[in-house]
């Protein structure tokens, strides 16, 4: 049997991975967005934090996936559920790229821009709503890229711990040694990280026009 | 901004102003300078001469290191520095406009943060269009989309919004071509006669600043050289001044030149 055929006579049980796929890479990715933008913002304003909060995010993302949902086991109600460990890894995995593109868009908005609108009595919060945050929006959008695209792959290791989605395929294919039920995992995952990627890069890309214009 | 009027005629001034960068570097050492009410003062230097410092200090980005800086007969210390801004105009280079934001947004920026009803905006901007020459046809339009001297204009509107007694300009005209610079020191000059604002004006073009300026104060290491009118600035017998005037007499052109001040 062929990986076509399979995906074809269980395609309600695919459709079901890929929901729990999507929803551990859908939630994980917006408790990300919601920690790691202000994070980039509070470090843009604190530049003495700007050290210690990339460099943590730097070293969770040296931790190996695996190990890191074996570290979380412990933690209180998060390690009773296979599916909230799996949203908190892969959340910590998509902290570094928002933290850092949300800080390197900031720091990249035109510095005659920034002057003119302080230089006109503009307050820091007006500046950082209305000037910084539309300014740098492309290269935060690129942050929110490269973390969905890389939660997609990792979540297939969430199966290991039994948090479903489309890893179930892969590991059970392994075990099995059936490269065919390895495809019927790792093909729809392939398939989900290139409609991210591409959805997401349009957004930057309309959305970024502003800033390639800011640095003429 | 509401005139002092016990501040004898005196827009801005400042008092034994030093400003060091960090530490050691003095950028403006002891300047004593005056601006009256509704004559333009250019500051004239080469680059590194402080000029650009010295406007920075008068709209608070920069706060001087000793002395102090009246802006209408108050320490710019004692001014709360986001209201202190919104009553000064302020022009750059480049005109620094917000490119997500079309000429009309750019325009009605002061206007907006300071709360006035949309149509009054909205008027507002029309005129403003009108007086430094733009079609209002353009005001949809984003910066991208406009010329250098357009940009500049928008920039120069953009500073009259809220109607400021004060304008502060940084090298306004300093990336323009030539013709589309002398247009614009022209209308510069119209519209000076008849808005009377108090202007301090930076440039390092001796041409620009003995057209546009009622004094001259030049500029150089940090110091004030001296500071006279068009006239008395040519007759000089000051070295440093000779110096200046005879540098622009050896070059048979300025035009085009970008000044780093």
């Amino acid at each position: 049997m062929n990986v076509f055929q399979f995906i074809a006579q269980n395609y309600t049980e695919l459709l079901d991975h890929t929901f729990e796929h999507l929803r551990m890479v859908g939630i994980s990715t917006l408790l990300a967005v919601m920690v790691g933008i202000p994070l980039g913002i509070l470090v843009t304003r604190w530049p003495a934090l700007d050290k210690p909060v990339l460099g943590t995010a730097n070293v969770i993302q040296t931790i190996p996936g695996l190990a890191l949902f074996g570290f979380l086991i412990p933690v209180p109600w998060i390690g009773a559920s296979a599916e909230r460990l799996a949203i908190l890894a892969l959340t910590l995995y998509a902290l570094l790229p928002l933290i850092r593109n949300t800080h390197a868009g900031i720091k990249g908005v035109d510095k005659s821009v920034i002057e003119a609108g302080r230089g006109m009595g503009m307050t820091d919060r007006q500046l950082l709503f209305q000037v910084q945050l539309p300014l740098a929006l492309g290269v935060i959008i690129a942050g929110v890229r490269v973390a969905t695209v890389i939660s997609v792959g990792l979540a297939t290791i969430a199966a290991a711990i039994g948090a479903g989605g489309l890893g179930e395929y892969i590991f059970r294919g392994l075990s099995m040694v059936n490269n065919q039920l390895i495809l019927a995992g790792a093909i729809p995952a392939a398939v989900l990280a290139l409609l991210a990627d591409v959805s997401l890069g349009w957004l930057e890309k309309r959305l970024g026009s502003n800033l390639v214009v800011a640095q003429q | 901004m509401s005139a002092d009027l016990s501040s004898n005629g005196l827009a801005i001034e400042f008092r034994n102003v030093s400003y060091s960068f960090g530490a050691g570097t003095e950028l403006i050492s002891d300047l004593n300078l005056q601006v009256r009410r509704t004559e333009t003062l250019v500051l004239l230097g080469r680059s590194g001469s402080g000029k650009t410092t010295t406007l920075k200090l008068i709209n608070a980005l920069a706060s001087p290191t000793s002395g102090e800086i009246l802006v209408e007969g108050r320490p710019t210390t004692q001014w709360d520095p986001i209201r202190l801004r919104r009553g000064i105009g302020y022009v750059i280079q480049d005109a620094g406009l917000f490119p997500h934001f079309t000429v009309e947004r750019n325009v009605a920026l002061v206007p907006k943060i300071e709360n006035w009803p949309s149509d009054r905006i909205h008027k507002r901007v029309t005129e403003l269009l009108q007086v430094v020459g733009l079609d209002a046809n353009l005001a949809s339009r984003y910066p991208r989309e406009l010329s250098g001297g357009q940009r500049q204009r928008v920039g120069v509107a953009r500073a009259l919004a809220a109607d400021p007694p004060i304008l502060l300009m940084d090298e306004p005209f300093g990336a323009l071509d030539p013709i589309t610079r002398a247009e614009l020191q022209r209308e510069f000059l119209a519209l000076q006669k008849r808005l009377e604002k108090t202007v301090v004006f930076v440039t390092h073009d001796l041409r620009e600043a003995l057209l546009l300026g009622t004094r001259i104060a030049l500029m150089e290491a940090g110091k004030l050289v001296a500071a006279l009118s068009p006239e008395e600035f040519v007759n000089s017998s000051d070295p440093m001044v000779k110096k200046y005037l005879d540098a622009f007499g050896s070059l048979p052109t300025n035009n085009g030149t970008r000044g780093l001040a």
